[in-house]
């Protein structure tokens, strides 16, 4: 397909590598923000290629993995509920709550519905004037535009029976966290691609400044990965700490203004819990007021719903590149993508996920710095 | 979620959404492009969610290579 295969070309990926081998003097830990690129990643190989000395850490970049366990459990018991139609993406379906998931309601008779748009799930609203249908509005700044459309679209269409439960979080604050923990071992940032084609790259240069690392706003695939990479150690290299732009084919500086404006007009800062992570200030999205009427948690009254976490997960610790997922002792033995303990191992874009199915069978040598 | 993959635009249907058909390589889907309010038939634009985000900037898509080719030379 065009703009994927080409960037997937092995020989001009062997030249990266070589590029960047013949860059490095010392050891270097890069943490690339977003699951996605995790996943290509772990599914390319693209950190066995690299000089021992280079180290990818794995950031909190998968939205899916960091909602709240109490949110899950919320979903869960307005899905279960006979007069609501439950949308959701379909990597929701298996995130384990405290003692349930929205597989289960489904295996159990409620109308759980696997959306590819939050506007598919509007038209369910509008086919289906006597049933409530909610919305999982879950994601980063990727996603939030096309939420707040569903939100605005409903609303403009007069449909008092759509909602949506929103768990919206936000990738600058999440960093200036990673980078501010005590010990923290991050040199060097891959900035997340989608997340600046809508938002820009004007957050991060304060970010870079305060902290001294270098951030490359990046893409997905192997080629862009391995130049990000690049450009990242170059910065490193010579002491430099500043906002490089990778994916220039598809990020703006200023970011997408249209989808900006409506996601500010749907949506409002708020602080925000992290599973696994805990509370970071001002990094999500809440619901204005004007849009109240489509919030699902006040419709269904779900306050105080929510139980503990599984002991035994560590994905606060996997999603902060403090532990690797082959490193929990249940990776793969109590917990599998089929009897998931922790989002991580669910999620397309969790490194527990990707792991288990790229690097299950391969006897991984640790990898030193 | 973040797994935004680039689309070909097969036509447009202006209007409140900008619905348009966009084609994956061989599945084509309905988008919103009301984000993309210049793609057009034949434009590359990467979507998530069902929603297009950005166009890609063809141009610019080949500067990879061409900083690949610098890198090579003496
Ligand atoms: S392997 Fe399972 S239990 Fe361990 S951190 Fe990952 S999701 Fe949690």
């Amino acid at each position: 397909m065009r703009f994927l295969d080409e960037y997937r070309d092995p020989v001009a990926a062997g030249k990266w590598v070589a590029a960047i081998r013949a860059l490095v003097t010392r050891p270097w830990n890069i943490m690339e923000v977003c699951g996605g690129q995790t996943h290509s990643i772990v599914r390319f190989g693209i950190d066995e290629l690299l000089p021992p000395s280079i180290r990818l850490i794995h950031g909190p970049g998968c939205p899916v993995c960091v909602t709240p366990v109490e949110l899950i459990d919320k979903a869960v018991a307005i899905a279960a509920r006979p007069e609501v139609i439950f949308c959701s993406f379909g990597d929701m379906l298996r995130v384990p709550g405290s003692a349930s998931d929205l597989f289960r309601v489904k295996s159990l008779g409620g109308d759980v519905r696997i959306v590819y748009s939050p506007l598919d799930a509007v038209k369910v609203a509008e086919e289906n004037p006597g049933r409530k249908v909610v919305f999982f509005a879950v994601g980063f700044e990727t996603t939030a535009p096309a939420n707040a459309l569903a939100v605005a679209e409903a609303h403009r269409r007069g449909l008092g029976n759509f909602s949506v439960l929103v768990s919206h979080v936000l990738v600058p604050p999440a960093l200036e966290a990673v980078l501010s923990a005590p010990g923290r071992i991050v040199d060097g940032l891959l900035a997340a691609g989608h997340v600046c084609a809508v938002m820009g790259t004007e957050e991060y240069p304060p970010i870079a400044l305060r902290h001294r690392v270098p951030i490359v706003v990046t893409a997905f695939e192997p080629l862009d990965l391995l130049e990000g990479i690049h450009m990242v150690v170059k910065q490193l290299e010579e002491g430099r700490h500043e906002v490089e732009n990778q994916y220039h084919r598809l990020v703006r500086a200023g970011g997408n203004r249209p989808a900006q404006d409506l996601v500010k007009e749907v949506f409002r800062v708020k602080d925000r819990a992290w599973r696994g992570i805990g509370t970071i200030p001002m990094s999500g999205l809440g619901l204005r007021e004007d849009y109240a009427a489509f919030d699902a948690e006040g419709i269904f009254e779900v306050e105080g719903v929510g139980g503990p976490e599984s002991p035994d997960c560590r994905s606060g610790l996997v999603l902060q590149g403090l532990l690797k997922p082959t490193e929990c002792p249940a990776f793969g033995t109590t917990c599998t993508p089929d009897n998931p303990l922790g989002a991580t191992m669910v999620s397309n874009e969790g490194a527990c996920a990707a792991y288990y199915r790229y690097r299950r069978h391969s006897q991984e040598p640790a990898h030193g710095v | 979620m973040c797994l935004g993959i680039p689309g070909k635009v097969v036509d447009v249907e202006e209007g409140p959404l900008r619905v348009g058909r966009v084609a994956f390589g061989d599945v084509v889907k309905e988008v919103s492009l009301v984000f993309v309010p210049d793609a057009a038939p034949g434009d590359f634009v990467v979507v998530h969610a069902g929603t297009g985000i950005e166009v890609i900037d063809e141009a610019k898509a080949l500067r990879v290579f061409e900083t690949l080719r610098l890198m090579e030379e003496p």
